[in-house]
């Protein structure tokens, strides 16, 4: 009897030890740090960074239009299955914002979720999908960073339902999901940029693909569609199953915003074409490159 | 008598029911119709700028002014008969007007004007060249999106 329990707790103690392994923060690797202490950043590099990996969609103010996305004093707010998340304050900011950070702990935030007291993010933020972006990229953006406003707003505390309120528990998803490395088709050099432009920085398939129950993306399904979070509709399925436009029509619907029978673009999407709008015209057809390789799934 | 008075609590019964049932289905059936219609005739004229902006078809300078003309003219018709209350996407079939429009009235009335402010300024460019007209319905486009962000249901 007594062995049992000793066992039972033996058992109890190993499990405890690797849900403590598996759950732990960890940050970018000392060789990923090294190298990205030895580039310069260029801020006018690093603003295409900024357009293309959507920031000011997420952490400008709800209704920002013009120069007031570069305020990404935050406060919008997310619906989702496990809670609303609220997009925090980075603007540069010493206190309210990121100002004060350096350049290891804005790419620890950014490509392993891992803010600079050593606590995961909530993967609403795409930290697994801007973990394929270069450490040139993030040297670049960090640069652009210090040309952005500081905004003085409290960032706001999500509201999650258990057991999702409790942080180390995203430990769990990201040994589930992240550092999954590229996953659409990609041959020639513009659909290769475009895999880059639309998984590593501009994540569409944080929205365009499903998910399964603990918020995992389904990547036999993706770019396939999904429900809205919102509740109302759904998001549309980008694959060329879907997705009939030429490739010059989705280029030009990034661009300026209207579909090919010049409806206008409409919900979260608004906000994706005006950061393209911004890309050079060769960015933007590397997307639509991008989207017109990919299978075709209905 | 009293087949009188049965007679007559019918027909005040009938007829009540009638204002009930009427009360309870606002027909908005047109307004719906007017609307879908008009954004059509908004996309058809953009279609026309919207073409020799991309490139798509070559500058002409009449085609361009007439539909700017109409642009300009579709946002005179204004939100007042054509977003009446209880037609929201939760109130009518064939809509996609979100009641959040009704939350936030002014703000709505306020994308409509300035789409149709945006219309007067292509208006005002559209037969003066490429550039000009490129830029004004940059703008335009801008205000399309910026209702339809918030205010139309998605698909």
């Amino acid at each position: 009897m007594r062995k049992a329990l000793i066992r039972v707790a033996a058992v109890a103690v190993a499990a405890l030890a690797v849900a403590a392994w598996v759950t732990r923060p960890v940050p970018l690797p000392d060789d990923a740090l090294a190298e990205l202490a030895a580039l310069t950043g260029d801020p006018v590099a690093g603003e295409s960074v900024f357009w293309a990996g959507g920031c000011a969609s997420c952490h400008a103010a709800e209704g920002s239009e013009g120069e007031a996305r570069l305020i990404l004093s935050g406060g919008q707010a997310f619906p989702s299955d496990f809670g609303t998340f609220r997009a925090p304050n980075i603007s540069m900011h010493p206190e309210a914002g990121i100002g004060a950070w350096t350049l290891a702990e804005f790419a620890n935030a950014t490509q392993r979720g891992v803010s600079p007291q050593g606590s995961h993010y909530y993967p609403a933020f795409p930290y697994a999908g801007y973990a394929l972006a270069t450490s040139q990229d993030m040297a670049d953006l960090w640069a652009f960073w210090q040309t952005l406003p500081a905004d003085g707003s409290a960032s706001q505390p999500h509201d999650l339902a258990f057991p999702f309120s409790i942080r180390r528990s995203v430990g769990g998803w990201k040994f589930l999901y992240a550092g999954a490395g590229f996953t659409g088709v990609a041959e020639t050099e513009a659909q290769i940029r475009g895999r880059y432009l639309s998984e590593a920085l501009g994540h569409c398939a944080e929205c365009h693909t499903p998910r399964d129950a603990l918020g995992g993306l389904d990547r036999t399904r993706w770019l396939a569609g999904a429900p809205n979070p919102s509740g109302q509709g759904n998001i549309p399925n980008i694959t060329p199953a879907r997705l009939t436009w030429s490739e010059s029509e989705i280029a030009q619907y990034l661009k300026d915003g209207f579909t090919p029978d010049f409806d206008s673009v409409g919900g979260h999407m608004v906000s994706v074409v005006a950061n393209l709008s911004r890309l050079s015209d060769d960015d933007r057809g590397a997307i639509a490159a991008y989207l017109k390789a990919q299978a075709p799934i209905e | 008598m009293t087949r009188m008075k049965l007679a007559l609590g019918s027909v005040a019964a009938i007829a009540f029911g009638g204002v009930v049932l009427a009360a309870g289905h606002a027909d908005n059936s047109r307004q719906i119709e007017a609307r879908n219609g008009i954004m059509t005739a908004m996309a058809l004229n953009s279609s026309v700028v919207g073409d020799m902006a991309r490139g798509n078809t070559e500058y002409d300078a009449a085609a361009a002014q007439s539909a700017a003309n109409a642009l300009a003219g579709l946002g005179m018709v204004g939100t007042g008969l054509l977003w009446p209350e209880g037609s929201s996407s939760d109130d009518v079939e064939g809509g996609r007007a979100l009641a959040k429009i009704w939350e936030d009235r002014a703000d709505f009335d306020q994308k409509w004007n300035d789409f149709a402010a945006a219309g007067v300024a292509l208006q005002a460019v559209a037969g003066d060249g490429l550039e000009p007209m490129q830029a004004a319905l940059a703008d335009l486009g801008k205000s399309c999106g910026a209702c339809h962000d918030t205010y139309r249901k998605p698909q």
